[in-house]
């Protein structure tokens, strides 16, 4: 079977560009309950508990919790080099913009298809928030 | 966005880099949420913190020379030199926290320290438009007070306060304050501790949305809707609620939906809440510390706290704590009710919250608190949820059974 790739397009909010492996959460994300040492989701129950958000390209469909928790959590990550490298959501929200400003992390919604049923977990994911494209290549693992 | 010309200003750095640091943060949300035009603002809420997020940000207004334009009042940091009295707080924490409550009060903000500035220091009006960040702050503005706020958070709230604007969207919007799922509430909700877990339980089941309650028969307290509104808008994304006949925005559920019908229908029971306080319970047995006021305690609840101690010592392995506002543990202490906690052995501190990394003493430590956001961050070893009595039961045995 083949690799394919497709291109969608989407709506930039916070600019840059930014590539790496998927990870897929049909949960909201709170950055704080993440190890900020080492990027590792320690929410209970999450289903995201115990994966590493570093580097990836982050698919969940909204933020949560407290605005204070959020942003510090995200920024903690990012000093740290352990940020997510781009962000695709489906609700968007104030806190969830603030914190990918501060954190400087590349952030887009609206893509033209449901981002659940284009991006799995493991596909490599480019976001190019200046262009407004996300580039989707489906992980095929090895039999 | 289409700014006016004293908003090009500001963006071109005419009033200062602050000020230009606070519009650029306005307008990459208003450009993201596709806003046309800012509106004026009467008055924001900045929910500072004494952490790293908080101080990059205050501080890079502080430091271009902004000022607020309109009242902002200030959330919860914490005092260093009243915690360094109980031990040492790390020093690299300590200037954090000294450094962001310096830099709010360069920026001229209230500094109220308190996460319910909507009930004294910085009250909006019936359809005022406000930048409230805070979790229990947003919603509870929105729908229990009835002036519009996004669910904002500290640094865009500060921008705002700076700025004297906010982008107009989201909730700024009536079409935007649309009820989106209807709650069916057959739970009894006896006390403040049972909005609090149907404020957990809504908020985790919906995530993201604008819940309408119905079945609730007797008017709720102040400090019931503000347990509400804390943890709906914590254990997911609530920034408004209606309750028809005690919320003042829509009389009927109807106007409350705006005509439109509801995504989902969810059913709310004692069992669902019996759960949701299962879910949180991590410990039992012995306890060391009991930590109150998250939210923080308004003065009823202070005085109830004073009430359930009289006569009653503290076990001498347990630290008993009250967080509240400097406005609130001031007529407390007129009333008596801070000596009466003392005398228990207790203590009632202002200005900070369970949240702050002050705390840090305890990390190790078993504690018991009536507000799941304490458990839900998990700064402590175990944390017990139950309500006031139940803690102040185990504060004077020394354990929770």
């Amino acid at each position: 079977m083949k690799n394919e790739e497709i291109r969608l397009k989407c709506h930039k909010i916070v600019g840059g560009y930014g590539e790496g492996k998927a990870l897929v959460s049909h949960e909201p994300i709170c950055f704080y309950l993440t190890d900020p040492k080492t990027g590792i989701v320690r929410e209970k129950d999450h289903e995201l508990l115990g994966k590493n958000l570093a580097n990836t390209v982050l698919v969940f469909p909204s933020g949560k919790a407290s605005s204070v928790v959020q942003i510090d959590g995200l920024f903690k990550l990012a000093s740290h080099n352990l940020a997510p490298s781009a962000m695709i959501v489906k609700d968007i929200e104030t806190v969830l913009i603030v914190s990918a400003v501060i954190a400087k992390v590349p952030l887009v919604d609206r893509l033209e298809k449901d981002p659940f049923q284009v991006i799995h977990t493991g596909d490599r994911v480019k976001v190019d928030a200046e262009k407004g494209t996300v580039t989707v290549r489906s992980y095929v693992p090895q039999s | 966005m289409n700014l006016t010309r004293e908003e090009e200003k500001m963006l071109n750095g005419e009033f200062g880099q602050g000020t230009q640091s606070a519009i650029e943060l306005l307008v990459a949300i208003g450009d993201a949420y596709d806003a046309e035009q800012m509106i004026p603002i009467t008055r924001a809420h900045a929910a500072s913190s004494g952490q790293e997020g908080d101080l990059y940000f205050v501080e890079l207004l502080a430091n271009g020379g902004a000022k607020c334009r309109v009242p902002t009042s200030t959330n919860p940091v914490y005092d260093i030199k009243f915690f360094h009295k109980l031990y040492k707080v790390p020093s690299y924490e300590a200037e954090v926290a000294q450094r962001v409550m310096e830099a709010y009060k360069r920026v001229g903000a209230i500094l109220s320290w308190s996460c319910i500035p909507y009930l004294s220091e910085n009250i909006p009006l019936f359809g005022e438009a406000v930048a409230f960040s805070e979790s229990s702050a947003t919603p509870y503005v929105n729908s229990v007070i009835g002036a519009t706020t996004n669910r904002e958070a500290a640094q865009s709230a500060l921008a705002a306060g700076v700025v004297g604007k906010t982008p107009k969207y989201g909730l700024h919007i009536k079409e935007n304050r649309k009820g989106t799922v209807l709650i069916k509430v057959e739970a009894a909700l006896k006390d403040s501790f049972d909005y609090t877990l149907l404020g957990q339980f809504i908020g985790k089941r919906i995530g993201f949305g604008i819940p309408v309650l119905i079945g609730i028969m007797r008017r709720p307290s102040t400090e019931e809707l503000i347990n509400f509104c804390a943890m709906s808008n914590t254990s997911g994304a609530v920034p408004m609620f209606y309750i028809p006949g005690f919320t003042v925005e829509a009389q009927t559920v109807k106007e409350a939906f705006q005509g439109d019908k509801p995504n989902d229908k969810i059913i709310v029971t004692d069992a669902e809440l019996k759960r949701m306080w299962d879910e949180l319970q991590t410990a039992s047995g012995k306890i060391d510390f009991v930590m109150l006021g998250c939210p923080h305690y308004t003065l009823k609840q202070v005085a109830e706290a004073a009430k359930l101690l009289e006569r009653k010592k503290i076990h001498r392995g347990v630290s008993f704590w009250i967080c509240t506002s400097a406005t609130t543990k001031t007529l407390a202490k007129i009333m008596g009710y801070v000596d009466a906690i003392e005398n228990a052995g207790g203590s009632v501190v202002i200005d900070t919250c369970i949240d702050e990394p002050c705390w840090s003493m305890y990390k190790d430590k078993v504690g018991m608190t009536d507000s799941p956001k304490c458990a839900y961050y998990r700064r402590f070893k175990d944390v017990v949820v139950a309500g006031l009595e139940d803690c102040v039961e185990a504060a004077v045995k020394g354990k929770y059974e």
